[in-house]
């Protein structure tokens, strides 16, 4: 199973302090953020792509490949890349490049984006975000398999005879994750192509993450991809540890109490209990993580939320130690114990290699 | 006899409360002109106060805590429902609304709805029709025709015999009437998937 942390990438004024890092500051940070996650031993970096304030991350494979420079383990991933409002044709081009120059160590989850105003910047309507994510999609799944395309559609001009460069490496397009917090023609989406599907898994109750989950099983299955305890599901979360749960509590506080999107609304108590947010002792945090299973069954990939609502980087960093060395070995144990033979681990650019190799032996045995 | 469930929501603030006070002879009004028409009514009430902290979450987080998700679950699948405010500047209080406002958009298509209100004077008593029913009818609920309204002066002591009791029985048979000719409501699960994916690709 494979562990990590993801980002949302905001600027957010530090509540304790009243401290503002600024974009160069915030930037610099994620950097080094993104390398102590590999230092502290976990394996997955992924960050999110927003185009407005207070955002810094317009650009996620310029981060992403400058961070592939300076790991060599770490796999690189998005949360989320958007499907509805880039085009496939630059995605396609974007993520290979990325892909060969971080050495195969790249996939990345497709979201939709949520603002409204953002859409028509980029010549889109949020009204058509489900089917500007089918078609868009379609198309770079179809770049990075077919060498030369002919392709007509609604959202995009038509392509005669293009061949996005570069090609994958290894001719292994890279594993996508669908990310999506309750349209169930994600998950849908997710279970057609076989694809992985992460549910966001913060910020609001498990009872989505449940259905959507069981609905792409499902659907994984009916597709003919394998069973559904098969199917590739990663899941976010969001947890602030200390020694002491009553110090983690009384240290999150105020960055909850005045955070983006739930600030100033429940309690940290009743946030706790009504989303998988986990603020206390690392204990705590294992337990909790380990009962994700029990609603979404095996799964292939947990990310952690650690850098948002102002937190500062040296905080962030200590989070990272403590997820590294006491929360994450345990649960890559205990996760491991569980899981049966036949449920597969998330997919690396090496094992859809020698997937593909394998298929191809066998092809040239029948032939 | 035919089993319908009635949903009473009630946005009164004060305890004991008129707007209450209307709500619950709105709803035995209810009960006794279904019973007439062979349906056995079971009746919920909720009262927005107990849920004014779940409803401002709910519009800051965008997910409704338990207790809220509860009465919001029971309102979509309510065969009817009778909705009572007081009247706050000149229209629907916040509450009341906000409660309106976090519920799914397709939870009252072509549910039976009394309409009520309470206020301090009759002067506020259009608030019913200029509020109210177009807020309702944009929800396509189904407003029956008589609204109901009532001023302090309506509590008076023969007032179970004047014409506030009048208006309860037209409205509460009206709704009965609206109960009979309907199947029980349905509730469209959101996670559940209606289009085939060929079909959208």
């Amino acid at each position: 199973m494979q562990f990590g942390i993801f980002s949302v990438s905001d600027i957010t004024t530090d509540p304790t302090t009243g401290v503002t890092p600024t974009e160069a500051e915030r930037i610099q940070n994620i950097v080094t953020i993104a390398k102590h996650a590999e230092e502290v031993g976990l394996d997955v970096f992924a960050l999110g792509e927003h185009h407005n304030e207070p955002f810094f991350s317009s650009s996620p494979t310029t981060t992403l490949a400058y961070i592939a420079a300076q790991t060599s383990t770490l796999q690189l991933s998005t949360a989320t890349t958007l499907i509805t409002t880039n085009d496939p044709v630059k995605i396609a081009e974007d993520f290979a490049m990325l892909q060969h120059l971080a050495g195969g160590r790249v996939d990345l989850m497709m979201g939709r984006g949520n603002t409204g105003p953002v859409y028509p910047w980029f010549g889109k309507d949020i009204r058509a975000g489900i089917p500007l994510a089918i078609e868009n999609y379609a198309l770079l799944h179809q770049l990075w398999r077919e060498h030369v395309v002919n392709w007509q559609g609604k959202f995009r001009t038509p392509l005669q005879s293009f061949t996005s460069t570069p090609r994958p490496l290894d001719g292994v397009p890279p594993f996508v994750w669908h990310g999506s917090i309750r349209s169930p023609e994600i998950a849908e989406q997710a279970a057609y192509y076989g694809d992985g599907f992460f549910a966001n898994h913060i910020f609001w109750p498990k009872e989505h993450t449940q259905r959507m989950v069981g609905l792409y099983r499902e659907r994984f299955a009916h597709y003919g991809h394998g069973d559904p305890d098969q199917a590739i599901v990663g899941l976010g979360g969001q947890v602030f540890m200390r020694k002491n749960s009553q110090d983690a509590v009384k240290e999150f506080r105020p960055y909850f109490d005045n955070a983006p999107v739930y600030g100033h609304g429940p309690s940290l108590e009743d946030f706790t209990r009504e989303t998988p947010l986990t603020v206390g002792s690392p204990q705590q945090v294992i337990d909790r993580t380990l009962g994700f299973r029990d609603y979404v069954g095996d799964y292939q990939r947990q990310l952690f939320l650690m850098d948002h609502a102002g937190l500062p980087l040296k905080t962030v960093l200590e989070q990272l130690d403590i997820l590294g060395s006491e929360v994450v070995p345990v649960l890559r144990k205990e996760f491991a114990a569980l899981k049966p033979a036949h449920v597969p681990d998330a997919p690396t650019h090496a094992s859809l290699l020698a997937a593909k190799q394998a298929d191809e032996q066998k092809e040239e045995a029948t032939a | 006899m035919k089993q319908r469930t009635l949903v009473v929501v009630s946005a009164g603030l004060s305890q004991p409360s008129s707007t209450r006070l209307l709500a619950d002879q709105l709803s035995a009004a209810a009960v006794t002109a279904a019973a007439g028409s062979g349906i056995e009514l079971t009746v919920r009430v909720v009262e927005l106060r107990d849920l004014a902290h779940d409803i401002a979450n709910h519009l800051l987080t965008g997910f409704p805590p338990a207790d809220l998700k509860d009465a919001l679950d029971a309102v979509a699948g309510a065969d009817a429902l009778i909705a009572v405010t007081p009247i706050f500047t000149a229209s629907y209080s916040g509450l009341f609304k906000s409660f309106f406002d976090v519920l799914d958009k397709d939870a009252l298509t072509d549910k039976p709805v009394v309409i009520a209100a309470t206020a301090g004077t009759a002067r506020h008593s259009l608030a019913l029709e200029h509020a109210l029913r177009p807020m309702f009818a944009y929800l396509h609920a189904v407003v029956v025709p008589t609204a109901v309204f009532a001023a302090s002066d309506d509590w008076g002591a023969d007032s179970a015999d004047g014409t506030l009791a009048a208006r309860i029985t037209r409205a509460a048979s009206e709704l009965a009437r609206e109960l009979d000719h309907r199947e029980p409501a349905t509730v469209a699960d959101p996670f559940a998937l209606t289009v085939d994916f060929k079909d959208l690709l």
